[in-house]
């Protein structure tokens, strides 16, 4: 009785879970195989089609490309960051200016690139007039090149975020242990510091994969061709005016980014667990 | 149309298609009985509710249309709107004016019995073919003027207006275009756009075929047409920008593949703009027209399709640059005005409109391979 009235708070946050997460999930993986209230494979055989498999891949490659940038140079500004002592101006700004921009994706972000670096941005225009260069080029920036750009630019943020408080977990006294032990710095790095932050790197880079993984709105404002990923093959099925009917394999492409990000976030909580062990 | 390249995602739309409702219920979505005892929301022309006069009198009392998926800027509608509005007393609500056809359709489903739900439709072919079931037929006035192949016997949808493919070019920026072909030479290196994605968007399906066309296929073979796009695309010409009246006037897409109507209301605004319909492949398409058989204001709706399709309406399109669809009987009568005429554009030579099959299959193949054409 008593377990059950503590649980009570918990009623709105359960209930919007519900509605938002856990009836799409089963919307989608029902009509996944569903077609009309018939079992049907169909569906999910037309994800092993050329299109969809190179969508799939380039995602991948998006997510994968992007997450790799994002974690090593985050992890190292995460680490500039922390060297400085925590009351300094410059940590609290430059924390502050993280957190806002990890969340600065979507049409803003395409369109503050597409501003500045697009074929009439502003910097465009200048490095044209000034030393002759075309920076646009024929579009790079409406292509898969550009997402990798302009998703590594929210990417850096999200890892300096994530990955401050596992740089902040290191104790002085490690450090201090292992220099009285005779350890030389690079010794200290190799054998202490770097194999206990490996674990939070990786999940943070996990973290890193399925935030790209599933970003759509900056994509979507930026490359109008060829769906080259599979949140816009989604799109493209969806709202299509050319191909109709194609709501099934969208339903089976979503189901198939469910089953990715899944994957992930499983890999991602194993190795948060062991970082746990650490930072306690 | 071919207007929907940043819309919402309509996954989420979808799925939480259930959980949206934010227009009050309808009152009353009969639309009443006339004077003759017949529903409004099912007369089939204007003598079942009793007269032209008695329609306008219901349409007033709705006070309201709800139309979708109109740009100003595309056909004059923006015009059309304000004269149906002004001439009317009624009110026009125009929703999401760069919507594409199948959010026309997915806004009827799912606002369907709302006060806010669309009344009339104006879709490509694809989509209005595959969704007769949510029409309501219904014959104007001069539903004998407009030809047999451009009308459903019973008026469950008429084509309205239509146009054909063009290249439009700003010529202070590139040396004219005189055939498809140029466009693969070095002076238009980064500057070719096209109008949406072809698997997506109607308009630059018909590009890809116009192209096909000038390239030795036919509209049972588009492959020639992606090829050439493929070649354009390695010799960095094609430009993967949705064009935009703005992307226009600011010199991002000085050569743009659209249709002739929204190239030549670029000209209106950019006087450098020219337009060359090429005569080795000439494309036509044709918009459908309907009424939205749950309209939540059935006078109202079958009043603008009485107004789209009257002299004045015709006119009004014929100034926005497409070809409406009574256009030659108008000109034969003389019922044009004099200042539209020379806006709709002569066509010499065989002229394709591809039918339904050869439409999807034609989509068939571009689904499989323009994404690797030009990824």
């Amino acid at each position: 009785m008593k377990k059950l009235r503590d649980g009570l708070p918990l009623l709105p946050f359960l209930a919007v879970v519900v509605i938002f997460l856990i009836i799409p999930t089963v919307t989608v993986i029902g009509s996944a195989f569903f077609d009309d209230g018939q079992f049907s494979l169909a569906r999910i055989q037309a994800l092993f089609s050329s299109t969809a498999l190179a969508a799939l891949w380039k995602s991948v490659l998006l997510s994968g490309s992007t997450a790799l940038i994002g974690a090593v140079l985050g992890a190292v500004l995460a680490w500039l960051i922390v060297s400085s002592p925590p009351t300094s101006m410059v940590r609290r700004a430059v924390i502050s200016l993280c957190s806002v921009l990890a969340q600065f994706g979507g049409v803003a972000l395409a369109f503050a690139f597409l501003a500045t670096v697009g074929l009439n941005g502003v910097l465009t225009l200048w490095v044209q007039q000034v030393f002759g260069w075309n920076l646009a080029g024929s579009g790079w920036l409406y292509s898969l090149t550009g997402l990798i750009l302009v998703y590594t630019y929210f990417q850096i943020p999200l890892m300096v975020i994530v990955f401050v408080p596992a740089l902040e977990g290191l104790r002085d006294q490690w450090r201090e242990a292992a220099v009285s032990l005779g350890a030389s710095t690079w010794s200290y790095w190799r054998e202490v510091a770097v194999p206990l932050l490996t674990p939070a790197f990786l999940g943070s880079a996990l973290l890193l994969f399925a935030n790209a993984f599933a970003a759509y709105a900056t994509a979507a404002a930026l490359v109008s061709q060829g769906s080259p990923i599979v949140p816009l093959l989604i799109r493209s099925a969806l709202t299509s005016e050319v191909v109709l009917g194609q709501s099934g394999f969208a339903y089976a492409l979503a189901l198939e980014m469910i089953v990715v990000v899944a994957a992930v976030m499983v890999a991602y909580n194993a190795l948060v667990r062991r970082t746990a062990r650490w930072l306690r | 149309m071919n207007k929907s390249l940043l819309a919402v995602s309509a996954a989420s739309a979808l799925v939480f298609a259930s959980l949206i409702g934010c227009a009050p219920p309808q009152k009353d979505n009969s639309g009443g009985e006339s004077a003759n005892g017949v529903k409004i929301s099912e007369a089939k022309s204007a003598a079942d509710v009793g007269g032209m006069d008695a329609l306008v009198a219901a349409a007033k009392k709705e006070g309201e249309l709800n139309v979708i998926a109109l740009p100003p800027d595309w056909a004059n509608y923006g015009a059309i709107i304000k004269a149906f509005g002004d001439k009317y007393g009624i009110k026009v609500n125009s929703a999401q004016p760069d919507a594409a056809s199948q959010d026309e359709i997915n806004a009827a489903n799912q606002q369907k019995g709302k006060s806010s739900a669309p009344d009339v439709f104006d879709l490509g072919q694809s989509v209005a073919l595959a969704n007769t079931a949510t029409f309501a037929p219904y014959k104007v006035a001069t539903f004998d003027d407009i030809p047999q192949a451009f009308k459903d016997p019973s008026g469950t949808w008429v084509n309205d207006y239509g146009g054909y493919m063009s290249i439009g070019f700003d010529t202070s920026k590139v040396p004219p275009v005189t055939n498809v072909n140029d466009l693969l030479k070095p002076e238009y290196k980064g500057k070719v756009a096209l109008n949406g994605d072809p698997t997506q968007a109607g308009a630059a399906f018909s590009g890809v075929l116009m192209v096909a066309l000038s390239q030795g296929g036919s509209a049972d073979d588009i492959a020639p047409g992606v090829e050439f796009f493929r070649k354009l695309k390695e010799a960095g010409n094609f430009l993967p920008v949705d064009p935009t009246p703005a992307t226009i006037e600011s010199g991002q897409t000085p050569v743009v593949i659209d249709w002739n109507y929204l190239n030549a209301a670029t000209t209106a605004k950019l006087p450098s703009w020219q337009v060359l319909v090429p005569n080795n492949g000439v494309v036509a398409g044709y918009y459908y027209q309907a009424v939205n058989k749950d309209a939540p204001h059935p006078a109202a709706a079958r009043l603008w399709q009485e107004f789209l399709y009257s002299d004045e309406g015709q006119n009004l399109f014929a100034a926005g640059g497409v070809r409406p669809v009574r256009a030659d009987q108008m000109l034969q009568a003389g019922t044009m005005d004099k200042a539209v005429v020379s806006k709709i554009p002569v066509i010499d030579g065989p002229v394709t409109v591809p039918s339904p099959d050869q439409t999807s299959k034609a989509t068939k193949y571009l689904s499989e391979n323009w994404a690797k054409a030009i990824g």
